[in-house]
């Protein structure tokens, strides 16, 4: 007999129970051990799948239709902004260096994380989280094409964006960022959900995606600006997710709570640490400057984290060990790498130089209690050197840290005169640290971080030679030989910006923002 | 913004596209999205540590599979999929098929079909949400472990249009409306003795470890004779003659997606089996067997789907495959 | 008590996300930067469905704010009426 089938509106709820978890079934001609042979060696207990929600409840169909929304707006912005010529529209040619910086370091951590998110979208046995894994990886691709895309405009005109991978897997200063995606790739599925979806997307993201993007856009450039908030927003999503999984592992077994806060240390530190980039951008690299990074920290890390960290109390976490010093660290960390990096300038595929006056006096005055007694003499020092003909260019070659592999150019928690130095006996060699938390870090798995390749010792081996280059032949001139081997090409992608081909260039194309003219 | 004078200064581009792009189609020339998009975008040397989790391979690794190939980048989407067209388009045929499940709930148009045929279609397509939920597993694992963009990237898309499938089945399931048929169909499929052998299949695949070998074994041999014999045999031809129509517009995503897809498939499978005598050899072993043994584990199926002709229909399903599978370049 | 906060990017289309969200809120602060607005609130920040359709005229899905979505801060509650970010603590 025909019935009339009632239009029953289902929830939210109801919907994703059926569309997650439902999905799924105890194999039985097959192990279930067989089938997930990766959820189980980190030590990590679940006991009921189930309990993890995703908040958003995002199904198939809605991911579809929100994504092709967001990607249809934003490659409008991109292919306007290209067709009309926006890249001459920057504030100024420094900014560019922002971008070259970002698709050297940034970049190539979207592709890892699209990968490894992929593994962990396999090998938890839970199903809603790992359609949440899955969204994640499917995300993180989204933000290397949209990236890749957004900066190919600039590839066309200004030099250190047409070999990004190449770079990043060769360029000493890179190293940081890639020791940072191969360590997470390199550990386990819930290391990884924890480590970047927590540590990395949940604490320290912000500032990266929000601030400084809203910096970009003070700067005129609409396309990045567009692919930094429409990227934050499938963030949003993974730190949600990170969370939820942070509260579910410490509610489902008391035998989580060490393995999950000795996570959470190490990857906001090493979180921390690679953020000094962002730091750096949101200093020095954008002309027109809008917050600076302490002002950002306090907003976007500082102050969410410590109510997030008061949330989490109640279930047994305190703070990473490393808080109060990153804290502390915001006082300086930007200043200390800008230092560095310009006296390497001739060893980077991007441009560095000394700011401006007015820019050292907005420095000083969003810095107090650090600028004008730690890192202004030296920059003003610089621009003399660089007026006398005589740039700074370090010809050493920097000592990194043997587990963020950051030259050690960091000064102890509270103070702005004594870098930092660490080291350690491992197998019978001397390790070396900026910090002790990288040391701790090394010390929890030295097997596993002492296998790293740092380039500083790489190149003192003569292993970043091109094949017939020999060291002890007359005109040989390591700096030079090293450039070549990682195809960073002299004269055009490194050096200071001043005399630059893209300086020289960007002015003769009559680019740039007049600075009379309104703003955003 | 300052106003430039276009014809005063000739602003000329340096270079037309990415050096490591440039690399893969044949020199610095205008490259389309996704080719840069893709190319030269997988990491490959130098790595700094190996995976804790299987610490006989480095990060990515081409070892992991027994083929072999020069350059994965062969491997080509002919769709061209990067991320934004690949949505865009799913983004589309979402909003047709929330036009058709408006259009059928509407009308009570599934409470209008005939018990039996309701029963039918519940009967045969419930228990395929399972199966689509191993595709989705399945893809990932390529997506996880595989080598190479071209491939990667494209199985990434794939693994979420599986998931998709699987949502839809239960969404239709949900539409239905009568309570325990999700129950139902998931008891069918771990304890009636028709879907053990499909079953069974599924879950070999779930361990096959060699990327290549999973492609085959997924995208060509299951889904290849899956999706034919369901959403033509049986929905397209069978049960719209019964008055199911209301079942093939909320099922329409299934065959579009399929027969798009097959481009890409048998795209990925010409250019593994071209590249070496030995490629063709393993690939076309892998077609052979995981062929035969999905075209058994459907019978019983093809029985409850459409009596009688099941075995005729599933027959002419695995010939269309056959000659997509020798037109790819393989032997069976 | 900390602040919870939601970012969106700053057009047309979350116009009436924001304005719905300080009728709702009435101790949410709303801070404009270039391309941004961002809204803190003490403890507890509420979207409802029905105040912003309110505010368009016509249906919306809570979900549809995903589109303009920039970051955000708090515990997440969903459902199909409203989206709420809070602290327990």
């Amino acid at each position: 007999m025909d019935k009339r089938v009632e239009k029953n509106k289902h929830t939210l709820h109801d919907l994703y129970a059926a569309m997650t978890h439902d999905l799924h079934w105890e194999t039985t001609y097959q192990p279930m051990d067989k089938v997930f042979p990766h959820d189980r060696y980190e030590g990590i207990k679940v006991h009921d799948w189930e309990k993890w929600q995703d908040p958003f409840r995002l199904t198939s169909d809605a991911y579809w239709k929100f994504q092709g929304e967001k990607e249809k707006r934003l490659y409008a912005v991109v292919d306007a902004f290209a067709q009309n010529n926006g890249q001459l529209g920057v504030s100024d040619g420094r900014y560019v260096n922002l971008l070259k910086l970002f698709i050297q370091a940034i970049t190539p951590n979207e592709y890892y994380a699209h990968r490894s998110f992929a593994q962990v979208g396999r090998s938890l046995r839970g199903d809603a989280l790992r359609i949440a894994t899955q969204m994640k990886s499917a995300d993180e691709l989204r933000h290397f094409q949209n990236q890749t895309h957004a900066i190919s405009n600039f590839n066309k005109y200004f030099n250190g964006m047409h070999h990004a991978p190449q770079w990043f897997d060769h360029a000493w200063y890179l190293s940081v960022s890639k020791s940072f995606a191969e360590d997470a790739f390199s550990a386990g599925p819930f290391e990884r959900l924890i480590g970047l979806s927590f540590g990395f997307d949940d604490l320290l993201t912000r500032p990266l995606f929000a601030s400084l993007m809203s910096a970009v856009a003070h700067n005129g450039d609409l396309s990045a600006v567009s692919v930094g908030f429409t990227a934050q927003s499938d963030t949003s999503r993974h730190m949600t997710m990170g969370q939820e999984a942070v509260k579910f592992l410490l509610q489902q077994d008391a035998a989580n709570l060490t393995i999950i806060q000795r996570w959470i240390d190490k990857w906001f530190w090493r979180s921390y640490r690679l953020m000094t980039f962002a730091a750096m951008m949101q200093d020095y690299m954008v002309p027109k400057r809008m917050m600076s990074w302490k002002e950002g920290w306090d907003m976007f890390v500082q102050k969410p984290g410590e109510a997030l960290f008061a949330e989490l109390a109640q279930l047994g976490l305190r703070k990473p060990k490393g808080w109060e010093q990153a804290c502390d660290g915001k006082h300086h960390i930007s200043h200390q790498a800008w230092n560095a990096y310009y006296g390497f300038g001739h060893t980077l595929a991007f441009h560095t130089w000394v700011p401006e006056i007015a820019e050292l006096d907005w420095l000083s005055q969003k810095y107090p209690d650090s600028f004008d007694r730690w890192y202004r003499p030296r920059l003003e020092h610089y621009a003399q050197l660089h007026a006398a003909g005589q740039r700074l260019n370090n010809q050493s070659v920097p000592m990194q840290c043997q587990t963020c592999q950051f030259p050690l150019i960091f000064t102890e928690q509270g103070s702005g005169r004594w870098t930092a130095y660490r080291e350690t006996q491992h197998a019978g060699e001397t390790f070396h640290f900026c910090s002790d938390h990288c040391e701790e870090i090394f010390s929890n798995e030295p097997e596993k971080y002492s296998q790293a390749n740092l380039a500083s010792h790489q190149i003192l081996q003569g292993q970043c030679y091109n094949a017939g280059v020999q060291e002890n032949t007359a005109g040989f001139d390591r700096q030079a030989a090293v450039l070549d081997f990682c195809q960073i090409v002299q004269g055009h992608d490194n050096g200071d910006f001043k005399n630059s081909e893209d300086a020289l260039n960007f002015e003769n194309w009559g680019a740039g923002q007049d600075p009379q003219e309104a703003q955003l | 913004m300052t106003s430039i004078d276009l014809q005063a200064k000739e602003i000329k581009p340096t270079r037309n596209t990415f050096t490591h792009v440039a690399r893969y189609i044949g020199g610095d020339k205008p490259a389309t999205r996704y080719q840069e998009a893709t190319f030269g975008a997988q990491p490959t040397q130098n790595f700094h540590y190996r995976p804790t989790w299987d610490p006989k391979y480095e990060l990515f690794d081409a070892s992991r599979s027994a083929i072999k190939l020069a350059d994965w980048y062969v491997l080509k989407d002919p769709r061209q999929y990067y991320y934004a067209t690949w949505t865009m388009t799913r983004a589309r045929q979402q909003e047709a098929v929330e036009a058709n499940y408006h259009f059928v709930e509407a009308r009570g148009l599934l409470g209008r079909m005939s018990d039996e045929v309701r029963a039918s279609a519940c009967q045969v397509l419930m228990p395929l949400r399972h199966v689509a939920w191993a595709g989705n597993m399945n893809n990932c694992f390529i997506a996880a472990y595989g080598y190479g963009t071209a491939l990667t990237a494209a199985t990434t898309f794939h693994s979420m249009d599986h998931l998709g499938i699987a949502q839809y089945l239960t969404r239709l399931g949900l539409a239905v409306d009568e309570p325990g048929i999700l129950d139902a169909g998931k008891n069918d499929w771990l304890n009636d003795p028709r879907w053990q052998v499909l079953r069974r299949l599924v879950e070999d695949t779930l361990v096959i470890q060699d990327p290549m070998e999973m492609f085959v074994a997924q995208n060509l041999a299951l889904d290849g004779q899956l999706y034919p014999l369901i959403y033509g045999s049986y929905v397209d031809e069978h049960l719209t003659l019964k008055g199911g129509t209301a079942i093939a517009m909320l099922t329409s995503f299934m065959p579009e997606w399929h027969d798009e897809c097959v481009r890409w498939v048998d795209a990925v499978i010409k250019a593994a089996a071209a590249e070496s005598p030995e490629n063709k050899v393993l690939m076309s072993d892998w077609a052979k067997v995981w062929s035969d043994r999905v075209q058994a584990a459907l019978a019983p199926v093809a029985e409850i789907a459409l009596g009688e002709h099941g075995q005729a229909a599933l027959q002419e399903t695995r010939e269309v495959l056959n000659a997509r599978t020798t037109k790819a370049g393989l032997t069976l | 008590m900390s602040n919870v906060f939601i970012a969106f990017q700053s057009n047309e289309d979350s116009r009436p996300l924001v304005d719905a969200i300080v009728a709702d809120n009435p101790e949410a602060q709303v801070v404009y930067s270039p391309g941004l607005v961002k809204i803190d609130a003490p403890g507890r920040l509420v979207i409802k469905r029905e105040t912003i359709e309110e505010q368009i005229g016509r249906p919306y899905d809570l979900q549809q704010l995903h589109i303009n979505l920039v970051t955000l801060s708090g515990n997440i509650d969903e459902d199909d009426d409203q989206f709420t970010l809070s602290w327990k603590h």
